[in-house]
C-alpha cells in the first residue's frame, strides 16, 4: 500500500512525531511504501538540523533524515508554517525540503492512505 | 512553484484526474492555538485541486464559525471573515456537530455561514464515506 504521512506537532514536546516515525518504520517493514512525510504546524521543527538532544535520548531529526535516505522518502516541510516559525532552507537537516501545502493535498490524492499524526 | 497550488505544478500528473472526497475536521477553538488558522490555509489551497471538499466542525471547533469574533485585545488577526469566502472557492459542504453546538450554548443563528447541523451519528457516516480525513 502507498502511504502518505502528515506530522502536525513538533519533536519532543509531543509524541506525534515519534508515533509517525514508528508507524512509518513498521509500515516499511511490512512492505508498504511511504512516498512522502509532510510536516505542518509545529511539525516543521522536526526538520531543524540544529536540534541537539541529550546523548541518551533519541535524535528525532536525524532519525527522519536516516529513514528518508534509506527508503527514498520525500520529507516536505510546509513553507508557510516554516517561515512563520523561522525554519528556512539553511536550517534544514538532510533529506528535508521546503514546499507548499499542495504537497499534502497531492499526497492525499496519490496515496492509498493519508495518515495524520497530531494533537 | 506556484502560489495557488502550494508548490505543485498543475501540468504535472498529480492524480490523473482523480477526484477524492477530502474532509477537514476542525476540533479546536479559533484562537489559543494556531490549528484553526492553519487548517483554513490548507483548505484554501486544497480548493485549487478540484477535489470533493467538505469541512466538519466538532468540539470547540464550532467556535471557529461563531459570529462576532473580536480579537483586537489579544493582538491576533480575526480570520473568521475567510469562512464567508469559502463559497467563492466552491466549498459549500460545512457540517457542524449538533451536540458540540448545543453544549456550548450556540445555535445555527450564531454562526457566520450557512451550515448543515448533523448528529454525531450522521457525521460518523459522512466520515466513513471520505477518502481522506485531515483532522486539526
Amino acid at each position: 500500500m502507498k502511504i502518505g504521512i502528515m506530522v502536525n506537532e513538533g519533536p519532543y514536546q509531543h509524541e506525534a512525531s515519534d508515533s509517525a516515525y514508528l508507524f512509518a518504520k513498521a509500515a516499511l517493514e511490512k512492505g508498504h511504501k511511504i512516498h512522502r512525510v509532510f510536516f505542518y504546524h509545529d511539525g516543521v521543527n522536526n526538520a531543524n538540523k540544529l536540534t541537539e538532544p541529550p546523548q541518551d535520548d533519541r535524535h528525532i531529526v536525524n532519525r527522519w533524515s536516516d529513514l528518508a535516505k534509506e527508503h527514498g522518502i520525500d520529507l516536505v516541510v510546509c513553507v508557510a508554517a516554516a517561515l512563520r516559525r523561522g525554519v528556512k532552507d539553511e536550517l534544514l537537516a538532510p533529506g528535508f525540503r521546503i514546499s507548499g501545502l499542495g504537497q499534502v493535498v497531492e499526497s492525499g490524492i496519490q496515496s492509498d492512505r493519508l495518515v495524520v499524526f497530531g494533537d | 512553484m506556484t502560489e495557488a497550488t502550494g508548490g505543485v505544478e498543475r501540468d504535472q500528473e498529480y492524480g490523473s484526474g482523480t477526484i477524492k472526497k477530502f474532509m477537514y475536521v476542525n476540533r479546536k477553538a479559533p484562537y489559543g492555538t494556531i490549528y484553526a488558522l492553519e487548517s483554513l490555509e490548507v483548505v484554501l489551497i486544497a480548493a485549487a485541486f478540484d477535489q470533493d471538499v467538505s469541512l466538519a466542525f466538532i468540539d470547540d471547533g464550532v467556535f471557529q464559525l461563531a459570529k462576532g469574533q473580536h480579537t483586537k485585545a489579544i493582538d491576533v488577526k480575526n480570520f473568521s471573515p475567510t469562512y464567508r469566502a469559502l463559497e467563492d472557492y466552491d466549498i459549500e459542504k460545512l457540517y457542524v456537530d449538533k451536540e458540540s453546538l448545543e453544549a456550548r450554548g450556540l445555535t445555527e443563528d450564531d454562526l457566520l455561514v450557512p451550515v448543515q447541523v448533523v448528529s454525531a451519528e450522521e457525521l460518523a457516516d459522512l466520515m466513513e464515506q471520505q477518502d481522506v480525513v485531515l483532522s486539526f
